[in-house]
């Protein structure tokens, strides 16, 4: 009798999990929906898309496809049946691929008044820039203070004994931050990068996966209270320790090394499918991202800077957020050229 | 009239020979395979075949620095798989003979403890080791052992390897010694044969295909291992799995890819085919017993039971136990000048956890986190037994089709989930979105666990008992019920639990592309973690104790359904 029961259950599911698959089927052939493709760490508030929604009479459906890499991947693959009509997350160490690839249409939207012309890459526009933030090396203040020691100031200082096993770095062949804090390094020192890097390593400098394992793991001031008082991460990753403190805090445990050349920026950029569907849609929905409210929305969501300069900064951000003055900066095309060989060669070296 | 009672006479006949054809060992076969065969075929050979086709290019294999990566991560892969397997079974086997000789307290919960690791996210373990060997300690580790920073992540990955796939040891070869029953080796004994002798020359032939399926699984998912060696490995470390993932995603290189990936199933293909010829070589038939364990009675054998729970609680319960203690514990204070620095205990993380802060479209309340997970892990236990049974069948008793075909069933674990990943994208399109695709892909990974749980014990099943209870008039279905039944539902359970699990610690997940609509409990401690903050940390370890919770609930649940079962016969 149990068996008889659980037979019949069984086939209740594979008839409820039909329906669901004619369900999913209908649902992605509606002509009202625009599908945006994002990286795992997109964010958004539930107004600002709802608002999107209302005004365009439209379904806006997310599709999470890894870490900006791996989604840029998985775009060039289908980019003759895309999975989506927007992709928003590719960053200016990816960009060429991106472009190279041919899979954006041109779109020069009308919001680009209100972003400065430095953002703009892109002078064929196929890819807008939505945001940009810093990545840096924070530090635990605690430790510096308890120790009485010097914050460092320059990649040189990094290597010198008295900073032996403090610091710990992301592999620049699986993490972003990894990628652009070696950039960093690369823009510093041009050639001589890998040198710089050996001394690094015999410096005791620790290399791991990606940010999570890094800052949760290894990052002294986190929660995770690991043995590494400096880690790359970002410069706002201060200002993310007030707002996400279990109690309120009136200054952050962390702060970020932002001396002349330490810091490496990274934009993020939206594009239009080429092949998509809803082209009308994918500009508003465009336009909707330059636009003041979610430019406003996005710093407290994903921690990173809007472009757009009439967008007012959450007061976090303003108090213990850090922008870097002096940024390391490389061009998209050489970095484009040489992304692959550097870090062949970094890995070589760091082995 | 006449004519009638002809055409209905060609009917009958008619009818007779599709009966026959319907009885005919051959269309049972086929019967038996094709629903397997289809799931697999669409859901498996498709995309790879697709992306394969795509992407493999037999110049990849002329460039020498090709070469050099292929042949270094052939040669760390085989390296680490066969120590961790090797290390997996030295705390394995004892376990097995722990759980499936002897009664103690606690043990239920001990066995559900060993599982649980199996279903975390490698963050989470990652961070509940770290909690409990602090880096301070392992610091002066390696100054008090002279050790190189590169030696300690290569034996945490062993350790990592040991904690999460001892389960499968347990389950397996704990299975079929319960079956064995104590009476073999007791006859054994009495005709004086000492303890090793009756290993040697009973227990262990006898335990043969168990041990052998046992050890492919553990050594398959050692081969394929990817989250433990990028977590853990730091830059030093990659097997063929991780490079296929960074040679596919982030330095694009595809052909390699495809190339590594080839190279990594055409090796798990020889496993199976190895598997497959040795476990058909030995077959042996044993009349099931029941419930064999007992209460430990010899000084050697409270020894045994003593250091072994011992060592293993210490193992598996200290480092899981760090995670509630981490989700229930402020650690602000000795940090920095703040206001009101609240100290201890605290349940804000569990509260906050309920609260939709930021208003994000992306916030999922908890128990929403846990009906998903749940729900789908019940989808791929039912539809991985749905098609697992029929196929491991078949196997029990294999013709010349099932000899050829066993291997292939094999691949979903030995096939990169990243290639699969794209594989899908290129075949199914915008569909892959759909929230049907997360069962699938997690009953892709299961199938081969509940294959080959199933199929040693189908295989155990002596005919004689079978042909004696239709002798003594029983129907077919009353011998299914009196005779396999019995003996199935054990390796039943065993399997619906490795399918839940597969399926709760998401397996494959990196096969999808995901909705925001349906996150699973480790798709949202993934968000957690993805930005600083004590929080978002603490959060995560709450969202952790909840999934581990969850876990051994769900395992105990299971295991009590077993007890019930086996009470009725």
């Amino acid at each position: 009798m149990k068996k008889l029961t659980l037979l019949v259950f069984s086939l209740r599911h594979a008839q409820g999990i039909a329906i669901l698959f004619l369900l999913a089927a209908c649902a992605s052939a509606g002509p009202t929906t625009l599908t945006v493709m994002t990286h795992d760490s997109f964010a958004i508030s539930e107004d600002v898309v709802t608002s999107f929604e209302e005004a365009n009479n439209v379904d806006v459906v997310f599709l999470q496809s890894g870490d900006a890499g791996s989604m840029l991947n998985k775009a060039v693959l289908s980019k003759d049946a895309p999975l989506a009509d927007v992709m928003f997350g590719v960053d200016n160490t990816f960009l060429s691929r991106a472009l190279a690839a041919d899979i954006f249409d041109a779109y020069q939207s009308p919001a680009l008044s209100a972003v400065p012309a430095e953002f703009v890459l892109d002078s064929s526009f196929r890819a807008l820039p939505v945001d940009y933030g810093d990545v840096c090396i924070n530090y635990d203040k605690n430790y510096f203070a308890e120790n009485n020691l010097a914050v460092p100031q320059s990649f040189e200082d990094l290597a010198k004994p008295e900073y032996n096993g403090l610091l710990v770095v992301e592999n620049p062949a699986t993490s972003s931050p990894g990628l652009a804090f070696m950039l960093a390094t690369r823009a510093y020192f041009g050639d001589g990068f890998l040198d710089y890097w050996q001394s690094l390593k015999d410096n005791g400098v620790v290399v791991v996966d990606g940010w999570e394992t890094a800052y949760y793991t290894n990052f002294s001031a986190s929660s995770g209270n690991g043995n590494q008082p400096m880690v790359v991460s970002y410069a706002s990753s201060p200002a993310a320790e007030v707002f996400f403190a279990p109690s309120p805090l009136t200054e952050s445990p962390t702060a970020s090394i932002i001396a002349s050349g330490m810091c490496f920026r990274q934009i993020e950029f939206v594009g239009i499918f080429k092949n998509g569907q809803n082209r009308d849609l994918a500009e508003k929905f465009v336009d909707f991202m330059l636009g003041e409210q979610f430019q406003e929305d996005m710093p407290l969501n994903m921690f990173v800077y809007p472009v757009n300069e009439a967008a007012q900064l959450p007061d976090v951000f303003v108090n213990f957020a850090q922008i870097a003055e002096n940024p390391a900066m490389l061009s998209y095309e050489e970095i484009a050229t040489n992304r692959d060989a550097w870090i062949e060669a970094w890995a070589e070296i760091m082995k | 009239m006449r004519n009638n009672l002809l055409n209905y006479g060609d009917t009958k006949t008619w009818r007779i020979k599709f009966l026959r054809i319907l009885v005919s060992p051959w269309f049972s076969r086929l019967f038996l395979w094709l629903a397997p065969l289809l799931f697999l075929s669409i859901f498996f050979f498709y995309p790879l075949t697709k992306i394969l086709t795509l992407t493999f290019d037999l110049e990849t294999f002329t460039d020498p620095n090709n070469l050099r990566i292929t042949q270094h991560a052939t040669r760390f892969t085989f390296y680490q798989a066969t120590l961790s397997t090797i290390l997996t079974f030295a705390l394995g086997l004892p376990s097995a003979i722990l759980f499936s000789r002897f009664d103690f307290h606690g043990k239920s919960l001990l066995r559900a403890l060993t599982a649980v690791p199996f279903m975390l996210p490698t963050v989470v373990v990652a961070a509940a080791f770290n909690s409990l060997f602090s880096y301070k300690v392992t610091g002066s580790m390696l100054q008090v052992f002279n050790l190189q920073p590169s030696t300690l992540n290569f034996l945490l990955i062993l350790t990592a390897h040991v904690f999460y796939n001892t389960t499968i040891v347990i389950r397996i070869v704990g299975n079929a010694l319960s079956q064995l029953g104590p009476r073999i080796e007791a006859s054994a004994r009495i005709l004086g044969a000492d303890t090793f002798r009756t290993w040697r020359h009973i227990t262990l032939p006898l335990l043969r295909p168990s041990l052998l399926a046992a050890a492919l699984l553990v050594f398959m998912f050692d081969f394929t291992s990817f989250g433990v060696i990028l977590l853990l490995g730091g830059s030093n470390f990659a097997t063929l799995e991780v490079e296929i993932y960074i040679r596919a995603l982030q330095l694009p290189n595809l052909n390699l890819a495809a190339f590594l990936s080839v190279i990594q199933l055409i090796f798990t293909l020889i496993f199976s085919i190895l598997y497959t010829r040795t476990i058909n070589q030995v077959q042996t038939q044993t009349a099931p017993r029941f419930s064999t364990a007992r209460p430990p009675k010899t000084i050697k054998e409270k020894i045994f039971v003593a250091t072994l729970t011992l060592l293993l609680s210490s193992f598996f319960f200290l480092p899981l136990v760090s995670l509630p203690v981490r989700s229930l514990t402020r650690l602000e204070p000795d940090r920095g000048q703040r206001d009101q620095v609240q100290y201890g205990f605290t349940t804000d993380y569990y509260e906050e956890l309920f609260i939709n802060r930021r208003g994000s479209l992306f916030y999922v309340p908890p128990v929403q986190a846990a009906v998903n997970s749940l729900g789908f892990a019940g989808i791929t236990v039912l539809l991985s037994l749905a098609l697992g049974y029929p196929a491991a069948y078949a196997l029990a008793k294999p013709t010349r089709l099932e000899k050829f075909l066993d291997p292939f069933l094999m691949l979903p674990l030995g096939a990169s989930t990243v290639m699969m990943g794209l594989g899908f994208i290129l075949s199914f399109g915008r569909l892959i979105a759909s929230p049907f695709f997360i069962p699938i892909a997690h009953t892709l990974i299961a199938l081969p666990f509940v294959i080959r749980t199933l199929q040693p014990a189908l295989a155990s099943i002596p005919e004689r008992l079978r042909q004696a209870a239709s002798t003594l008039g029983a129907s077919p279905f009353r011998v299914w019920q009196t005779v396999d039944f019995p003996i199935l539902s054990r390796a039943t359970l065993s399997a619906a639990t490795f399918a839940f699990t597969v399926s709760l610690g998401e397996f494959g997940a990196t096969l999808l592309i995901t909705r925001p609509e349906y996150p699973t409990i480790p798709i949202t401690i993934s968000r957690f973690l993805s930005q600083p903050g004590g929080l978002n940390y603490g959060q995560a370890m709450a969202m952790a104790t909840l999934l581990m919770l969850l876990t051994t609930l769900s395992i105990l649940l299971i295991e009590k359904l077993r007890f019930n079962n086996a009470g009725e016969f």
